[in-house]
């Protein structure tokens, strides 16, 4: 992989982790009047399969998306106006946090209902087929969406009618507070999909390398015709599910298994690795960090400085012209 | 602090007192996690599940803990598969159990909608009367924070119109406990339908257990002005409303319907007699919801009581922005009600 792809990846992790951790200190002041879902040490899968897509392909994301939406390309001003619930949002103060969007950048949508987004994703793809373009369509769901009959549902259809979609399992072992153990009668989502003729691989959703391997395949695969991809990206999110808590303690989650993974940083690892390569040095990774504490601080302003939607604008959008 | 409680916290601890002897104090939830708690004590038929049933935070302090004390056997955390789920509560009701299944939000019962609506709902009837569904079905209502318009729906309205389902709305501490108990001894599936505002409500509930009957309304407070018909949450937007109309000499008559499905047509229909003026107010949408019934039920039966037209104090229908200023401009408060009870005054 040349130097500059490397980068990038590094790159678009750090933007996410700065991101979040920006939200994540000022959701205190109570002005993003709306539910966060921070997905911070999960940064790598989001950057690993986005790098691989094109503009006009699609995204679509769930209640976590702050990742995807990075990744793809959002506008982060307008993901954070969005978080402020303001005019200049992406979803112009109607969506709030969990419906970040960017029709522009292929972004379309990410929903709220846990497994919603599957079959969205798969009708993208379905119309690409019948469009005869080949354009992706990358779905984003968590471990807790192969729970639902969505998934099912789609992967079946997805693969009868050889589909370019691929879809990104976002395996962190939690949905809310309920293990994955606690809800699945196996721990290989990847292997359901195999059951219904899909290619499907476990990775390590840590690293970013392996990650991109196996995304940069599927997107191929994909673009060729050759129908869906499944990638269960094993990770771990670090806050708890909603919000700045940490879910750590009797009954949430034990704190050995939180240590364990945080010592797994995905970008911690890779920087390392960046680093024992010669590809990064202190005098880049410096300009890289400047470059992004000034996009989020940039960000961060014109949200607070917008206006918010009126009452009076209430009946806006409710049909398309 | 966490998004659930936000806007909860922001509520005054409203008090509504019931006609009960007991002079015992509980909010809405805790009254809630006495009637599981004592069903469960009662009948060992009765089971709880959901998602986070067992979760340490226990559906909003509904269930905390229900777990240690009756076993995993009968309280367990489920899959995120809401119309399965749905349909396994039934199987199990049919083959003789007591299931209460739990959606900590109302949105995500839509998904389990056919085996709601075209199995368990149907199944009494389309077995002529030989396997019952004595099922309940949960849901938690929200609003406020962003929540938008997936995490806010008060979807009551919609399910009215699937004959077979019961439907409870309560709005107060003792309504909460003694309708949960009456949902779990009925032997039909019971949608039980909860609003997060309500669960500081306050007001004396009985240590004991009782049941509340199904289409039976109450008036909470008397007048002779307006009639006030409240659904849910709405209640408590109705009563302050009241209150404030009182100091304008205007006496409003609120009544709460406590169920919806069945209806109390009479406790309306003999309030209506005396004001001529109804104000219907529900959490839901306006079209083709409990509102609406309500407005046709008077249309139909006492038209020539009403000496103004019939006003519906409901969201209007625009899915839920998740914008503050616009969200305080689309959920209806007692403000509403009132200017529309001056309007009709005048
Ligand atoms: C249909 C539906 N059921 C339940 C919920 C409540 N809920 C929100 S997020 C969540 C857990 C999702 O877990 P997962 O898909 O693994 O994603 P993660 O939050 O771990 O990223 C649940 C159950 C919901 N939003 N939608």
């Amino acid at each position: 992989m040349e130097n500059e792809k490397l980068i990038e990846l590094y790159k678009t992790m750090q933007t996410i982790r700065s991101v979040e951790r920006k939200i994540e200190e000022e959701y205190k002041n109570d002005e993003m009047k709306t539910p966060i879902h921070l997905s911070i040490g999960q940064e790598a899968i989001a950057a690993g399969v986005c790098i691989h897509l094109r503009n006009e392909d699609y995204l679509f994301g769930t209640h976590r998306s702050h990742a995807q939406y990075i990744a793809k390309g959002g506008d982060i001003r307008k993901m954070i106006a969005e978080l402020y619930l303001r005019k200049t949002g992406c979803t112009s103060g109607r969506g709030g946090s969990m419906h970040l969007m960017a029709p522009d950048r292929g972004i379309f949508g990410s929903t709220a209902i846990v497994g919603g987004s599957l079959p969205l994703g798969t009708g993208t793809a379905l119309a690409s087929k019948i469009q005869k373009n080949d354009r992706v369509t990358a779905v984003f769901f968590g471990d807790g969406a192969a729970d639902e009959g969505t998934f099912h549902e789609s992967l079946n259809f997805a693969s009868l009618k050889k589909l370019p979609v691929i879809y990104v399992c976002e395996n962190n072992f939690y949905a809310i507070n309920s293990h994955q153990k606690e809800r699945q009668s196996g721990d290989n989502i990847y292997k359901i999909a195999q059951g219904y003729g899909i290619p499907s691989y476990q990775i390590d959703g840590n690293d970013v390398l392996k990650v991109y391997e196996y995304a940069e395949k599927a997107v191929e695969q994909c673009r060729r015709g050759e129908g869906p991809v499944l990638l269960e990206c094993v990770s771990y999110r670090w806050k708890g599910h909603i919000g700045t808590v940490d879910d750590l303690g009797v009954g949430f989650r034990p704190q050995e298994e939180y240590d364990y993974w945080i010592s797994k940083c995905p970008i911690k690892w890779y920087k390392e690795y960046l680093k024992s390569r010669n590809i990064l040095n202190d005098a880049l990774e410096k300009s890289i960090h400047k470059e992004i504490d000034k996009l989020v601080k940039d960000a961060f302003e014109f949200a607070i400085n917008s206006p918010k939607p009126q009452p009076e604008e209430l009946l806006d959008f409710v049909y398309a012209d | 602090m966490p998004w659930t409680t936000i806007e909860v916290e922001k509520q005054d601890k409203f008090v509504i007192m019931d006609d009960s002897q007991n002079g015992r104090m509980l909010s809405y939830k805790d009254a809630l996690y006495e009637a599981m708690d004592q069903s469960l004590e009662r009948d060992p038929r009765v089971f709880v599940m959901g998602e986070g049933v067992d979760d340490p935070g226990g559906v909003f302090g509904t269930t905390k803990g229900l777990h240690e004390k009756y076993g995993r056997e009968r309280i367990f955390d489920t899959p995120i598969a809401e119309n399965a789920l749905t349909g396994i509560a039934a199987g199990a009701a049919m083959a003789g159990l007591r299931p209460v299944f739990v959606h900590s939000r109302m949105d995500f019962l839509l998904l389990s909608f056919d085996q709601l609506v075209n199995h368990a709902a149907k199944w009494s009837y389309m077995t002529g009367g030989k396997v019952s569904v004595p099922m309940v079905v949960r849901t938690v209502s929200a609003r406020g924070w962003g929540s938008g318009a997936q995490h806010s729906q008060c979807l009551q309205g919609m399910l009215m119109n699937v004959p077979g389902l019961k439907i409870a709305a309560p709005a107060t501490p003792y309504d909460a406990k003694g309708l949960l108990i009456s949902s779990i001894i009925d032997n039909n599936p019971v949608l039980f339908v909860e609003h997060r505002w309500l669960y500081k409500t306050v007001g004396n509930v009985p240590d004991t257990l009782y049941s509340i009957p199904f289409g039976k309304g109450v008036v909470r407070r008397a007048g002779k002005d307006v009639t006030i018909v409240a659904v849910s949450y709405m209640l408590v937007e109705a009563l302050k409303a009241a209150e404030k109309l009182q100091a304008q000499n205007i006496s409003a008559e609120v009544i709460d319907l406590r169920t919806i499905k069945p209806i109390d047509e009479d406790i309306i229909l003999e309030s209506l007699a005396k004001t001529g003026k109804l104000i219907i107010t529900d959490t839901g949408w306006k079209t083709g919801g409990v509102a609406a019934e309500i407005a046709a039920l008077v249309a139909e039966k006492a038209v020539h009581m009403l000496k103004k037209p019939v006003v519906r104090v409901c969201c209007p229908d625009i899915p839920t922005p998740a914008g503050d200023l616009q969200e305080k401009a689309f959920y209806p408060d007692f403000e509403t009600i009132c200017t529309k009870a001056v309007e009709l005054m005048k």
